[in-house]
């Protein structure tokens, strides 16, 4: 077997390699450590070449006395947003340059217990703030965007652009993302990956660098639904001395379904019903707003759904467009108060001259901040100040309310609901980077589920405009991510759209 | 009866009091709340609010708000909201505090005590608000560095109980009569260790003055009065400085004020211009606090038994008035010391004169608390029974009761009373029970002052005490002084 294949395999070819002593764990990492280190898209922020070669010699010692775990010994990388001992941990920003973490997230932590191997840490928004992985401040030296490993001259997506593009490069097999409004969502869409974001409490925030607290959470983005599944199992579980919202549901199996024989009509017997699955498509998502290659890709794959045996049911998300101004209240306020704490007082940057605690604060969090989490700091402030945050904070809250009682009744005439991830493919570096309101509205597909708290993810459905990929959204009803993953996988068990490379990464 | 006006105005006080919450760790991590730590040492990433902490609420915190709630006879709230109050110190790790805000867990309630006024002692009433549960900050220590401020985060993160009362209160009397009922409670039922020089009790008074009638006037808050007597010092001050300020025509600027104990005055910190907006909002981190009848049934069942409640039961059970019973029930120590005693004895009355008396008196004037009390309940309820069986007199107790003092006599509760007995026979106070030798005491006495007889036969019954002192000064003191009296009038009649 070639160097060539090794990094073109899945977890679960790597897997058997590595379980037949084809490959060591060791030779993994170095490999993709190699492709890491010579990554011309500024997806990774940060090596420990000693702390992978350990983790990974660890992990071919469980190997060697027969742990068939289905995650020892394969290699991800993580999203510079979880805290890690082993690596610094900057969120994109200025302000945590230098810091370095005296703890691990339980995410990065479970993973390491579940025997995977970190290659390194991945480029993201600043504080996971952004759609195009533009608004990157690190390092302060040298901040570089991501590039689209399907077309440099493009974004990744964001705020895991980082992670997005490493899969789709094959610097990593796998990759830990974090989704608030669709930041892992988008840019596995942008990048022809696969990716997933569970129900809201499924993972532990513990560790995660707080963006928007009733938002954020953290999910796999890999190849295929397959691995995602492998991941998922290994990454959620409950968290109650931790975190807070952590939901109490016992760790889970999603590849359960996955391994069941299916046949040819797979989702003729898949809905909660015992009858054929029923997709809702949600005609505020198929709207002027999208685009003409998007939503031929999209046809092209509810069509497939059919075949394999779905049924597509036209249904109603009447607030789909409020969700815009819902999250753009809510996410800022959120953040303007998570983010207080970089005060320069305790840990991170503190400016060098100042004159007083009140010139310090501002100096600090002026040098230290980009210019899109200082937006959202000061809108977010704005719409907590006293009288206005009747009408903004209070208001926002009650709509939200509603979005999620709208999906509720979606789901009582669907399974699984099917639409775009975004309007459009990944549109070129620094085309919106100057206007913030378009890269807001380019969020409008996966707000919705962000908002209500529900399991969304993105497969690869084929290629839209300029050879970019169209990634297809999934969302199910709370904890129903098994059969999300199992939907994308029998769908790729029967396309070929999710082993597209893009040219670099033969 | 009402508070007097001070010079035609009506002084109107609501207070707020933090109360240090009595858990191992702290309100929202694991890191101890044990007080006087080396800086920084009891201050876990939580507390430090490193990026990706979270906060988790301490269960035994929760309780103790319960606790209070049941004291005071509130609702306790079956849903509650934890808020964050934004505003940015050094001393404040995350850049806000977690506290409550629009649904405390603690609603309503009511604190009674007795005040002493003039010669009345008026029970009074103050209705609370609410309490709610909330975390500490840490302190910033600007003296020791030059030109720098040193943070010491371990404190931050201190489970605290912010107890708000309505302006019930009328004077500073009234305010102090309420801190210290409130004390007792919380110290009582154990959610609070009461210290107040280490900041565990922390008490912030709204003053404000008005012309009786009239509407609320302008509250100033007086800031972290942290002992019973600063208390009552800065309230009388602010009153005056409000009442001049009003007089010479100028109005009272809401403010926040701090109290100098070396001056004795207050000045102001803050005024509402410069008010933060906290930017309240509900911690997306912390759910809903719920908390079911079942648990409140099971903190009830776990509790002891309230002062009020134990007050009560002692007017029932022992036949006490109700001043008595509410000054037994200061502190548990005191009225199990004082039930221990009743019971051995069988004289709740004399028991509760006696703690109230000279226990008391002795305990006030010294560094005894009832934890190391020379004089055991066993002791004082054996002395008692010696006063009740006759055997001596009061004022011969009170001889036995200072020897039992002075000398600490160590004796096991079964040896009280032979160890009671020794003293009396030691010192000769068995009281004169024979009337023979005591009328012929009294035939010497009458022998030698014939002028006293004489007066008192000429109808000058006040001559009647110029014997009987002498005729107990031959007893040594062992007379009964009624049957001294009763044989006294027999002879001279």
């Amino acid at each position: 077997m070639s160097d060539q294949a090794l990094h073109q395999q899945s977890l679960v070819e790597l897997r058997a390699n590595l379980a037949s002593k084809q490959l060591s764990a060791t030779d993994v990492a170095q490999h993709f450590l190699q492709r890491a280190q010579a990554d011309t898209h500024h997806a990774f922020l940060a090596f420990n070449e000693e702390a992978t070669l350990a983790q990974a010699a660890a992990a071919q010692q469980r190997i060697d006395a027969g742990d068939t775990s289905p995650l020892l010994g394969l290699p991800i990388a993580h999203k510079d947003i979880f805290v890690t001992r082993d690596f610094p941990t900057t969120a994109g920003s200025r302000i945590l340059e230098r810091y370095r973490s005296p703890f691990d997230a339980t995410v990065v932590q479970r993973l390491a217990d579940a025997g995977m191997v970190t290659i390194g840490k991945l480029s993201c928004d600043e504080f996971a703030m952004g759609s195009a992985n533009e608004n990157i401040a690190v390092p302060a030296s040298n901040p570089q965007a991501v590039t689209n490993p399907w077309d440099m001259s493009r974004i990744p997506g964001g705020s895991s652009g980082g992670s997005a593009a490493a899969v789709a490069a094959r610097l990593a097999p796998a990759a830990t993302g974090t989704d608030t409004g669709g930041s892992i969502r988008q840019p596995a869409a942008f990048c022809g990956i696969t990716g997933i974001k569970p129900t809201y409490g499924r993972a532990s925030r513990y560790g995660m660098v707080a963006f928007a607290s009733s938002l954020d959470q953290a999910g796999p983005m890999a190849r295929s639904a397959e691995d995602c599944a492998l991941l998922l199992s290994a990454l959620c579980g409950p968290d109650p001395d931790r975190d807070s919202t952590s939901l109490n549901v016992a760790t889970e199996d999603f590849s359960r379904l996955l391994r069941q024989p299916q046949g040819d009509k797979p989702l003729a017997k898949a809905g909660k019903d015992g009858g054929a699955l029923k997709v809702g498509i949600p005609k505020e998502f198929f709207g002027d707003g999208l685009a003409q290659d998007v939503r031929s890709a999209i046809d092209a794959a509810l069509k497939q759904l059919e075949t394999l045996g779905a049924h597509l049911v036209p249904i109603a998300l009447p607030r789909t467009e409020l969700s815009i101004p819902v999250y753009y209240i809510i996410a800022p306020a959120e953040a303007s108060s998570n983010l207080s704490r970089f005060d320069g007082v305790k840990f991170g940057h503190r400016a060098k001259d100042f004159t007083d605690l009140a010139d310090m604060y501002e100096k600090t969090r002026s040098e230290g901040f980009g210019d899109e989490v200082k937006r959202r700091i000061m809108i977010g402030s704005y719409v907590l100040s006293h009288g206005y945050y009747d009408a903004y904070y209070l208001q926002a809250q009650k709509i939200r309310r509603m979005i999620a009682d709208d999906f509720q009744t979606a789901f009582q005439q669907c399974d699984v609901i099917a639409g775009p991830v975004a309007p459009t493919v990944a549109w070129k570096l620094g085309d919106k980077s100057d206007d913030p309101l378009a890269n807001y509205l380019a969020d409008i597909f996966t707000l919705p589920a962000s908002l209500a708290g529900l399991p969304g993810m993105s497969l690869p459905v084929g290629l839209g405009e300029a050879n970019m990929p169209v990634g297809m959204q999934l969302m199910g009803n709370y904890l129903q991510e098994a059969q999300l993953l199992n939907v994308a996988h029998q769908f790729q068990l029967h396309t070929q759209h999710h082993l597209q490379t893009p040219g670099g990464a033969a | 009866m009402s508070a007097p006006l001070v010079h035609g105005y009506e002084v109107v006080i609501g207070f707020e009091t933090h109360a240090q919450l009595s858990t191992h760790s702290k309100i929202f991590s694991r890191a101890s709340t044990a007080f006087g730590a080396e800086p920084n040492t009891q201050a876990c990433a939580v507390d430090l609010a490193l990026p990706g902490t979270l906060p988790v609420m301490n269960k035994g915190a929760v309780e103790r708000a319960i606790q209070l709630g049941l004291a005071l006879g509130s609702h306790i709230a079956e849903r509650s909201i934890f808020a964050r109050k934004n505003y940015f110190y050094p001393d404040l790790p995350k850049g806000y505090q977690i506290s409550q805000f629009e649904i405390p867990v603690v609603q309503g309630g009511e604190v009674s005590f007795f005040l002493e006024m003039g010669q009345e002692t008026v029970h009074k009433t103050v209705r609370l608000v609410r309490a709610h549960l909330e975390e500490d900050a840490g302190k910033s220590l600007h003296e020791d560095f030059i030109g720098q401020s040193g943070i010491d985060l371990n404190r931050a993160g201190t489970p605290l109980l912010e107890i708000v009362t309505e302006p019930d209160m009328r004077s500073s009397a009234e305010a102090v009569a309420y801190a210290k009922e409130l004390h007792k409670i919380v110290t009582w039922i154990g959610i609070c260790d009461g210290n107040m020089q280490e900041g565990s009790f922390r008490c912030d008074a709204n003053v404000s003055v008005r012309k009786p009638g009239a509407p609320l006037g302008t509250r100033r808050e007086i800031k972290n009065l942290n002992s019973f007597k600063f208390m009552q010092q800065a309230i009388d001050f602010e009153v005056r400085w409000q009442i001049e300020q009003i007089e010479d025509g100028h109005a009272i600027q809401q403010a926040t004020v701090l109290f100098d104990p070396d001056t004795g005055e207050t000045r102001a910190m803050r005024t509402k211009e410069d008010a933060a907006d906290y930017r309240y909002f509900p911690d997306p981190d912390l759910p809903p606090l719920l908390i079911s009848r079942e648990w409140v049934a099971r903190v009830q069942g776990d509790m002891a038994e309230l002062p009020r409640v134990m007050a009560e039961r002692f007017v029932r059970d022992y036949g006490l008035p109700e001043y008595d019973a509410t000054q037994l029930t200061q502190s548990k120590a005191m009225a199990a010391y004082f039930e221990t005693a009743a019971k051995a004895c069988g004289q709740p009355k004399l028991a509760s004169n006696w703690i109230m008396g000279e226990v008391s008196r002795r305990m006030n004037s010294g560094e005894v608390t009832l934890e190391n009390i020379p004089v055991s309940s066993a002791l004082l309820a054996c002395l008692i029974t010696r006063i009740a069986d006759n055997t001596i007199s009061n004022s011969a107790a009170r001889q036995v009761f200072e020897a039992l003092w002075s000398e600490a006599k160590a004796s096991a509760d079964a040896d009280a009373l032979t160890t009671i007995d020794a003293l009396i026979d030691a010192k000769g106070l068995k009281q004169m029970n024979d009337t023979g030798a005591l009328e012929a005491l009294i035939d010497e006495v009458l022998a030698a002052n014939p002028k006293n007889v004489e007066e008192f036969k000429a109808g000058n019954t006040k001559a009647l005490n110029g014997l009987v002192g002498p005729i107990m000064k031959a007893s040594k003191g062992k007379a009964n002084p009624a049957q001294v009296n009763a044989l006294l009038l027999k002879k001279l009649g």
